[in-house]
């Protein structure tokens, strides 16, 4: 299958590991990335903070590139951002007709133009687990991840807002990445915040309140005996990573959770060697959950009992929603 | 004393700004939105107490508030809101607002936008090292004694980029980018 | 034409005054209208005044026709024709020109206003003229009423009727009567035990000679009209001759298979494969459950035939059917609880401690899974803490958008019966407190003085993921604190969610089935929101209680009483009068196309397979006139609409195009054909 890709800025700089695990599956998952020609930033949550039109005309480039190039009608991006960006500007463009005609007249400056609904964006998980599919997945699994507790966290912007009808899953509490994961053979813990927002740039305007948020990521997956965090966005990552060091000083705690993308724990699974996944890159290490691989797991999960005479538990509702 | 005009302007302004807006006029004043926030308990005033005062009129203290800038854009708040009042694009507009209006208390996170933008309009990617650069020495340079080794650790680890990397087609977005401020109000 | 036509004009305050030059046009009129021989304008037509001055004219005048232009037939054709017969006129010779919903409110140009006023009053002029005496057709109305719906709604009605001596088939689709006010434990505000004041009502149901209880059934056809109701019902096999039962309970008892009960216990307890919803049930027959009776999954056990002393089990048993006729229908098929699963936030499903209302209400009930204990989903342990959260679903563009009028109510009730039987604190999540009812707010203030906490903030989430030690274990309800201003985390042991109440799944195919009309939600729609609550506009078939919206206990007895009233007042009638605007074929015309057969809305029209020609029904026909239009033989007539009539009110509408009727221009040298 052939996609066009947007790597976004971070993946040639602080996600550097992403880029570089995920050039190493797409290979054996069967996935033809074609980065789009030429692509620029996507402003991120900064550009849209000071203009309005201008920011959607940042993104409107992008999708008229990629739309443009070779008939591609699929956009792919691992970055969580990136992913809200473009699906926005492209969702909104066909809801209020009046931002795409400002848009697409900016972009005539620059002799180009975009029509809503062109591409259809999506993030690199969802080709994962959507279009290869979890046997397609399991099937390559050479060293399944046994040993391993992962807390899977998706980040705030994969999962909200709603745009148009079809939806990724749900928005408070998804579950392809628990699934995935389970497929590569790990144990998936229970991370109640797994959609829960890393704060994002608030480092940088208000450290305290920065390193509250991540905090309590960290320390609900710590009380749910995580070996590591799976993450599927750079900045995600780079806050629960990079930061862990600034929280534990500032907090007192020691935290020594590692935080790594699903390319890189697919890769393990798939044999590839850490080294050529870009693992070793982190800030807190990985090496350690790296040898747990194929072990038994530290914690081992409570036998369900049977319903004995006695016991006076009540049923739990059954699941009567689809999906 | 806060003066409390019945500045309906404002209020017309933030809807008419804001695509989807009216929805704002329906709004309850429930505290999902507040109750939701990752970063409510750090606003000075809670995301729906910012909507009672665009309601008043109060336009100075509004965009005085640091609510916008503490937005971390998670959406919660979007989707939970019982009457689908677009809150993030909201603060977005907000947040535009208080810069034009030149009223925000505290600049730092204003600045931050403006930095990250700047080397975006100049490279049409963004160079995390320039703009932490810029950032930090111009802000607070002698709190921020622990940059220095997390910039060194993130070099030694491969995961910065020392030079920052221009795209080839620069004077085509400028050319967007320019023809977009002219056509916007907020 | 030697009609006299009388013409009457409304002000209706300023309403039409205000545009239309009332007085000037009751003059034109007058002077201008072929056939017209009185003229008037008056304040207010249909005040009593203005109705006594078309009596008199009709009387003194010798009007053979009367035209009105005032407000809509909507509200006053129905008083004006009632004028018409006192006075000794035939009904059907009266016409209505609305002046104020076609023009006056709509209008802003004077002149305009009175341009298109001339035309429709020399329109109904000219038409009403060759409209015809018509009399209504009386049909008997059969004194039998099925009641649909076993609820404290149904139940009210049917002993209504059942007390005034008529007879009602009640149809309940579970195994015994008593729907939701069955499953709860105590009543706001007067706190009275739900069963307590339902049972004796239920027993009275039971074993009242005028009702016919046909427990767990359905309905499967409904056919006919107002005062004859075909209807079909469905006994779905129970398994169990109830000719034999004596209600002793030892098949269930012995039977060996547990499941969980979703309905009654709403999930949060069990029952066997053969059971009693409850154990004042009515009437006493337990049923079989096909669905999880081990029987019909492997054939083996039939414990429940070895051991009945009666032999009443019989698992050959078959659906059977019942055909009935009856004179008029009450709809009282309540209403469902939101399924909290779909606020994920809330965490309903996964996280054990939330509740959702009605597993609540089974918790306190003595009865119930607990026997009325409070306690954790574990069984045992008892809360120290508990969260309220109101509107779950309501209120709420994601979900229901509307109130659903109970919740807060029982809030505060659920705030009583914790503090009442435990030392848990006890915390609301409110955005308004809803309480307008006879004593209300008396209750909140109770509660307040219990010692209830309100916080005045919607949660936003409730979660389990501890930030501090002394949120371990417990349940966090995260929510703006609006009143304070502040975001507030505060940790509990068990969250109640106040859900919406919803209409039934099926209710949009119970409507169809029976002929009446829902709104977008699925409630059913009433005749009239202010004044009609409990009619539909299908004649014969009333709706009460939830089924129309939600509602508390006293407004739905109060509804099942009105419906019940209306058809007792139907059935001391005796007969019904049908509209006589009505279409009729001409068998001479008719070809037996059969074309007009589908297009009728209300299913009127049948095929004489011997005669080769379609009939309409005259009491199932609403005079829509769709047939009429669509026959290729032009066969069809429609009473009170004749081709000829319309086209003579085209002909007044273009009174100065086409001349003869106060023609300013010229008149043309023949009449316009329209045909």
């Amino acid at each position: 299958m052939r996609y066009g890709y947007y790597p976004g800025c971070s993946l040639g700089s602080t996600a550097r590991p992403y880029g570089i695990s995920t050039k190493a599956i797409v290979g054996p998952l069967g996935i033809e990335l074609e980065e789009v020609d030429d692509w620029n930033c996507c402003g991120a949550t900064e550009y849209i903070a000071l203009n309005k039109t201008a920011a959607y005309a940042l993104i409107g480039r992008n999708l008229a590139l990629a739309a443009s190039q070779d008939n591609l009608e699929q956009l792919i991006t691992p970055c969580n951002a990136c992913y809200l960006n473009l699906k926005k500007t492209d969702y909104y463009m066909g809801k209020y007709p009046k931002l795409a005609e400002l848009t697409n007249e900016a972009l005539a400056a620059g002799g180009l133009s975009y029509k809503a609904g062109s591409l259809t964006i999506r993030h690199l998980i969802d080709i994962v687990v959507n279009d290869v599919g979890y046997d397609a997945i399991a099937e390559k699994v050479v060293r399944p991840l046994k040993g391993l507790r992962l807390a899977p966290y998706y980040g705030c912007l994969i999962a909200r807002p709603e745009m148009g009808e079809e939806r990724l899953d749900d928005f408070e509490h998804p579950t392809y990445m628990d699934k995935l994961l389970a497929t590569l053979g790990a144990d998936v813990v229970d991370f109640p915040l797994k959609t829960q927002c890393c704060g994002g740039h608030m480092t940088q305007i208000n450290s305290e309140a920065g390193y509250i948020l991540i905090r309590n990521l960290l320390h609900n997956a710590n009380e749910n005996n995580a070996d590591a965090i799976v993450t599927l966005c750079p900045m995600c990552q780079l806050n629960l990573d990079a930061y862990q060091s600034h929280v534990n000083r500032h907090f007192k705690t020691n935290y020594n959770i590692p935080v790594l993308y699903f390319t890189q724990m697919i890769g393990l699974a798939f044999g590839i060697e850490p080294k050529e996944l870009g693992i070793g890159q982190e800030f807190v290490s990985a090496a350690g959950m790296v040898k747990k691989i194929g072990t038994e797991p530290e914690v081992p999960e409570p036998a369900k009992p049977r319903r004995k005479k006695d016991d006076k538990s009540l049923p739990m509702p059954g699941k009567r929603v689809e999906g | 004393m806060t003066e409390i005009n019945t500045n309906q302007a404002f209020l017309e302004e933030v809807i008419s700004a804001t695509p989807g807006g009216e929805s704002l006029l329906t709004c309850l004043q429930c505290g999902t939105c507040g109750g939701s926030c990752p970063s409510g308990p750090d606003m000075d005033h809670t995301p729906r107490e910012i909507f009672a005062m665009i309601d008043a009129g109060i336009k100075d203290e509004v965009l005085r508030s640091n609510t916008p800038w503490y937005c971390v854009s998670c959406y919660y708040c979007m989707v939970r809101c019982p009457k689908e009042i677009p809150i993030t694009d909201i603060m977005y507009t907000l947040k535009r607002m208080s810069v034009r209006a030149k009223l925000f208390d505290n600049s730092d996170a204003p600045d931050f936008s403006k930095t990250f933008i700047t080397f975006v309009e100049n490279f049409g990617r963004s160079f995390e090292v320039g703009m932490a650069a810029l950032y930090h020495a111009t802000h607070k340079p002698l709190k921020k004694f622990d940059m220095g080794p997390f910039a060194l650790k993130m070099l030694i680890k491969n995961r910065l980029a020392l030079l920052p990397e221009r795209i080839e087609g620069i004077d085509q977005l400028r050319a967007i980018l320019k023809k977009a401020k002219s056509l916007e109000g907020v | 034409m030697t009609e006299k036509v009388g013409v009457y004009i409304c002000h209706c305050g300023s309403n039409i005054a205000g545009i239309i030059d009332v007085e000037g046009l009751a003059e034109w009129a007058g002077e201008n209208l072929e056939g017209v021989t009185v003229s008037r304008d008056y304040r207010f037509m249909c005040s009593s005044l203005g109705q006594e001055l078309i009596e008199e004219d009709i009387k003194n005048e010798g009007l053979t026709r009367v035209v009105v232009g005032a407000c809509s037939p909507h509200l006053h054709e129905k008083t004006f024709r009632r004028v018409c017969a006192n006075a000794g006129l035939n009904p059907y010779l009266f016409q209505m020109a609305s002046l104020r919903e076609q023009i006056s409110w709509v209008t802003t140009d004077k002149d305009k206003a009175d341009e298109k006023a001339r035309a429709l009053i020399a329109g109904a002029v000219r038409r009403v003229q060759l409209q015809e005496e018509l009399e209504p057709s009386e049909v008997p109305v059969n004194p039998n009423t099925l009641v649909v719906g076993g609820g404290i709604a149904g139940i009210q009605a049917s002993l209504e009727l059942a007390d005034a001596g008529h007879h009602v088939y009640l149809v309940e689709r579970e195994p015994s009567i008593g729907g939701h006010m069955a499953q709860f434990d105590k009543t706001f505000p007067t706190l009275d035990c739900a069963a307590c004041i339902l049972t004796p009502k239920m027993s009275d149901v039971g074993t009242h000679d005028n009702i016919t209880l046909l427990s767990y059934s359905e309905v499967e056809e409904v056919s006919g009209f107002v005062g004859n109701f075909d209807v079909r019902i469905r006994k779905k096999a129970s398994y169990i001759k109830e000719e034999d039962c004596t209600g002793c309970g030892i098949c269930i008892e012995k039977c060996p298979k547990t499941v969980v009960d979703d309905v009654f216990e709403a999930g949060l307890g069990y029952r066997k494969a053969v059971y009693r919803p409850f154990p004042q049930a009515v009437p006493k027959f337990p049923v079989i459950d096909y669905e999880t009776c081990i029987y019909f999954e492997k054939g083996t056990c039939k414990a429940c035939e070895k051991f009945c002393p009666t032999g009443a089990i019989d698992f050959e048993q078959q659906d059977s059917y019942l055909d009935l006729n009856v004179g008029n229908i009450i709809l009282t098929t309540g209403c469902d609880v939101f399924n909290a699963d779909q606020i994920p936030q809330y965490g309903y499903g996964r996280l054990a401690n939330v509740f959702t209302s009605l597993e609540f209400e089974r918790m306190c009930n003595a009865a119930g899974p607990t026997e009325g204990k409070i306690v954790l989903r574990d069984g045992v342990t008892e809360p120290q803490s508990v969260a309220i959260i109101h509107c779950v679903g309501s209120r709420d563009k994601n979900y229901n958008a509307y109130c659903s009028n109970v919740c807060c109510m029982a809030a505060l009730k659920f705030g009583h019966l914790v503090m009442e039987k435990t030392d848990a604190k006890v915390t609301s999540f409110y955005i308004d407190m809803r309480t307008p009812h006879k004593g209300y707010e008396e209750f909140y203030e109770r509660l307040q003085e219990e010692g209830m906490k309100f916080v005045r903030g919607r949660a936003a989430e409730v979660t389990n993921a501890a930030r501090t030690p002394n949120e371990d274990g417990k349940l966090i309800v995260q929510a703006e604190d609006t009143l304070l201003g502040k975001q507030r985390r505060i940790p509990v042991d068990m969250v109640i969610l106040m859900g919406a109440l919803e209409p039934q799944v099926d209710a949009r195919d119970v409507a169809l089935q029976f002929g009446i009309s829902c709104s977008m939600n699925g409630w059913f729609t009433e005749r009239h929101p202010k004044l009609d609550p409990v009619a539909t506009m299908t004649d014969g078939v009333f709706i009460a209680g939830t089924c129309q919206g939600p509602k508390d206990i006293p407004d739905t007895v109060s509804q099942g009483a009105a419906a019940a009233a209306r058809v007792l007042g139907m059935i001391t009638r005796g007969t019904v009068l049908i509209e006589p605007i009505v279409a009729t074929i001409n068998e001479d015309k008719c070809s037996g196309c059969r074309i007009c057969n589908n297009l009728c809305p209300y299913s009127a029209i049948e095929f004489l397979e011997d005669k080769d020609v379609s009939y309409i029904n005259a009491a199932l026909c609403k005079g829509c006139g769709t047939c009429v239009a669509a026959c290729p033989s032009q066969a069809i007539s429609g009473a009170h609409f004749s081709n000829e009539q319309i086209f003579s009110e085209i002909g007044g509408l273009l009174y100065d195009v086409v001349g003869g009727n106060g023609a300013k221009a010229p008149a043309p040298e023949s009449e316009l054909v329209l045909a």
